[in-house]
């Protein structure tokens, strides 16, 4: 029990517990099955893209362009489809995943093959890609009324209780646990960031895991993108505008760390669902929304300092490290 | 003649270059596309060269300048800060709050120098005292500020500023040269000396190139992460005055997104984001470069959003110039 208390993602789900437990005292009704499946869908997509952002941050590197990244796939998803309604969906779907990863690998090669630091490269494919929604669609909206039924309904349908936008990401969260725990390659992303030196001498090329990582989140992003088109039934030049602060957010909340090489994909779910839980009860609870970003940046800071707390070395330090460097 | 060698890396012969090694350096490349982008700006339009059109773009760069100069310092700690944007924001609040019941200009303005500050101190302590990584620090300060905004404000506008208050946005101290633009030359200046000139500057280096050896060394490298940090928040405070001076109100949404462009401002003048290097006079280049490239789009009727692909293209371009040309070298070389 003691061994199970030490552990961050008990941790976090204990905070979580008790915060559903607080909500729960002033609004039983939260606590509702249905209200409670009803929040983890509207958190799906978050998870879907933390995830990605995890497997980068874990390379010590950062994706800052993976909202923008979902802003261009949803433009082109929604371009597709209101131009062709008679497309089938799942190809859609397809190009959707398939120029994601794209974009993905742009990056990814930027940083490995080019060598620029992941924060310029990704500052840089961000207002490119941000620009370049603004060139597909010049500027205009395209709105429910243009994109056909089936885009629409799709993530919408329930099954077994929970609509398919659900079950996506809990299939993203099955496949990113298996692959980060027992694939090779999830083990040698792990060891690219925890020691890039050591991971070289093994023989991993960092670089290359690295372009992986970027990869695998450019293809999340691309998923996620056709779910927040069809979910939200509109695409413009700023959907998801900021929201990669908050991907980032539910990394950090989750326990992966920003200097690489920790995080483990259950901890980063958590931190998603705290995130997605506090928005979604705070207008319950009858907070103005406006309390929304300085509460989320409260609980971003607060739980840094738990970590950090957590993550002091115990047992004898023989020489002390200055500075703990943030790159 | 035979060399001695003792050790078993080759040394490189430093003869070889006939030029001498600033022609080589990132300023002055950087200052060869200022130039050629400048020749491109005179023939894509001709009212560019017109002095009242350059002045009006210096105002489009100052203010954001003025943040890049500490934040260059702050990127050769090592560190990070992206919530810069954000404490425009809430030192703008706290000057439109001041307005509403005082029209001395003396109160506005140290109001907002004093929140600015405050945050920035905020930023310093949590990165120094708990040894946290700037950057997630900062995205987390990023939202508070900005939220703490919100909630003061909502969806409203705060504009009861007195009309001696426009002096600093939109004041000129000389024909065609804007107080903001001379408030920039000024600090650009001080700053030089600060980073080139001064023991401070020295450190500032010597802490980016290795923290642990600086620590040893003696110097206190808390204290002055958190001095430099500091320093952010105030000038963040005194762009904040030119900006809500400029607009003339204080909305919860002002200077959204920032961060972005001082940050491509400060890598764009060399400053490397792995820390260490990188020189004031690079950051006052990158800046008029930036400046005369959107002044250049925006008169030949390019939307900003174009601008911003523009821009990001040129930062990843001219930061993966310098190793591509490295690499062609070598193949040549062999």
């Amino acid at each position: 029990m003691k061994q199970l208390l030490k552990n961050r993602e008990a941790q976090l789900a204990l905070v979580i517990l008790s915060l559903l437990a607080m909500i729960g005292a002033i609004i039983p009704d939260f606590l509702a099955i249905s209200n409670l499946l009803g929040v983890y869908t509207d958190t799906s997509i978050l998870i879907i893209l933390a995830l990605g952002q995890m497997l980068v941050i874990i390379t010590r590197c950062i994706d800052l362009s993976i909202a923008a990244n979902v802003a261009l796939t949803g433009m082109v998803v929604a371009t597709i489809n209101s131009l062709y309604p008679d497309f089938p969906v799942p190809v859609i779907i397809l190009i959707g995943a398939g120029f994601g990863t794209l974009l993905g690998m742009l990056n990814g090669w930027l940083v490995w093959k080019m060598k620029i630091p992941s924060i310029v490269v990704t500052l840089g494919t961000m207002a490119i890609f941000r620009g370049a929604v603004f060139l597909i669609s010049k500027g205009a909206w395209i709105n429910a009324h243009q994109m056909s039924a089936t885009f629409l309904e799709i993530p919408r349908y329930v099954f077994l209780g929970l609509p398919i936008l659900g079950w996506c990401s809990v299939i993203v969260i099955a496949a990113m646990y298996y692959f980060t725990r027992h694939r090779q390659l999830g083990r040698k992303i792990y060891a690219a960031g925890n020691s890039p030196t050591a991971a070289y001498y093994i023989g991993v090329d960092v670089g290359k895991k690295q372009f992986i990582a970027f990869t695998i989140s450019g293809l999340l992003a691309g998923i996620a993108s056709y779910l927040w088109i069809s979910r939200y039934a509109v695409a413009y030049v700023d959907i998801a505008n900021g929201f990669e602060m908050l991907v980032i957010a539910s990394c950090v909340i989750g326990g992966v760390s920003i200097a690489g090489g920790t995080g483990t994909v259950i901890g980063c779910v958590l931190g998603a669902l705290f995130l997605g839980i506090i928005n979604n009860a705070l207008p319950v609870i009858g907070i103005s929304p406006f309390w929304q970003m300085a509460i989320s940046g409260s609980v971003i800071i607060l739980a840094v300092i738990a970590n950090s707390r957590s993550e002091r070395k115990v047992g004898r330090i023989i020489l002390r490290k200055a500075v703990q460097n943030a790159s | 003649m035979e060399k001695i060698n003792n050790s078993s890396f080759e040394t490189k012969d430093i003869e070889k270059k006939s030029l001498p090694s600033w022609v080589f350096s990132w300023e002055s490349f950087l200052l060869a596309t200022t130039v050629l982008v400048f020749f491109i700006n005179c023939l894509a339009s001709p009212y560019f060269l017109d002095p009242w059109s350059l002045s009006d773009a210096t105002f489009n760069f100052s203010e954001k300048a003025i943040i890049a100069l500490p934040l260059a310092l702050v990127i050769i700690v090592r560190d990070i800060d992206i919530s810069v944007a954000s404490i425009i924001a809430l030192s703008s609040t706290a000057m439109g709050f001041t307005a509403e019941v005082t029209d001395s200009l003396f109160l506005i303005c140290s109001a907002g120098m004093i929140v600015g500050t405050l945050c920035g101190a905020l930023n310093g302590l949590l990165i120094t005292r708990l040894n946290i990584p700037a950057i997630v620090v900062t995205i987390g300060t990023m939202s508070l500020f900005r939220g703490i905004t919100y909630i003061l404000l909502g969806d409203q506008a705060l504009k009861n500023y007195p009309e001696s208050f426009s002096f600093f946005g939109q004041g000129y101290v000389a024909p065609f040269i804007g107080f903001e633009f001379a408030s920039f030359l000024v600090i650009a200046v001080l700053f030089y000396i600060l980073l080139q000139k001064t023991n401070f500057g020295r450190r500032t280096y010597a802490i980016g190139n290795n923290p642990t050896a600086a620590y040893y060394s003696g110097i206190n490298v808390a204290k002055h992460k958190l001095i430099i940090f500091i320093m952010v928040g105030f000038f963040c405070s005194i762009a904040a005055i030119m900006l809500t001076s400029r607009l003339g109100s204080t909305r919860p949404t002002i200077a959204l997104g920032w961060e972005l462009n001082i940050i491509t401002m400060v890598v764009l003048g060399g400053v490397s984001i792995l820390g260490g290097s990188g020189t004031i006079v690079g950051v006052v280049i990158a800046v008029f470069l930036m400046g005369l490239v959107n002044s250049g789009l925006g008169l030949i009727n390019v939307p900003g959003i174009v601008m911003s692909i523009i821009i990001g293209a040129m930062l990843i371009c001219v930061i993966a110039l310098p190793g591509v040309f490295q690499r062609l070298r070598n193949k040549v070389g062999n």
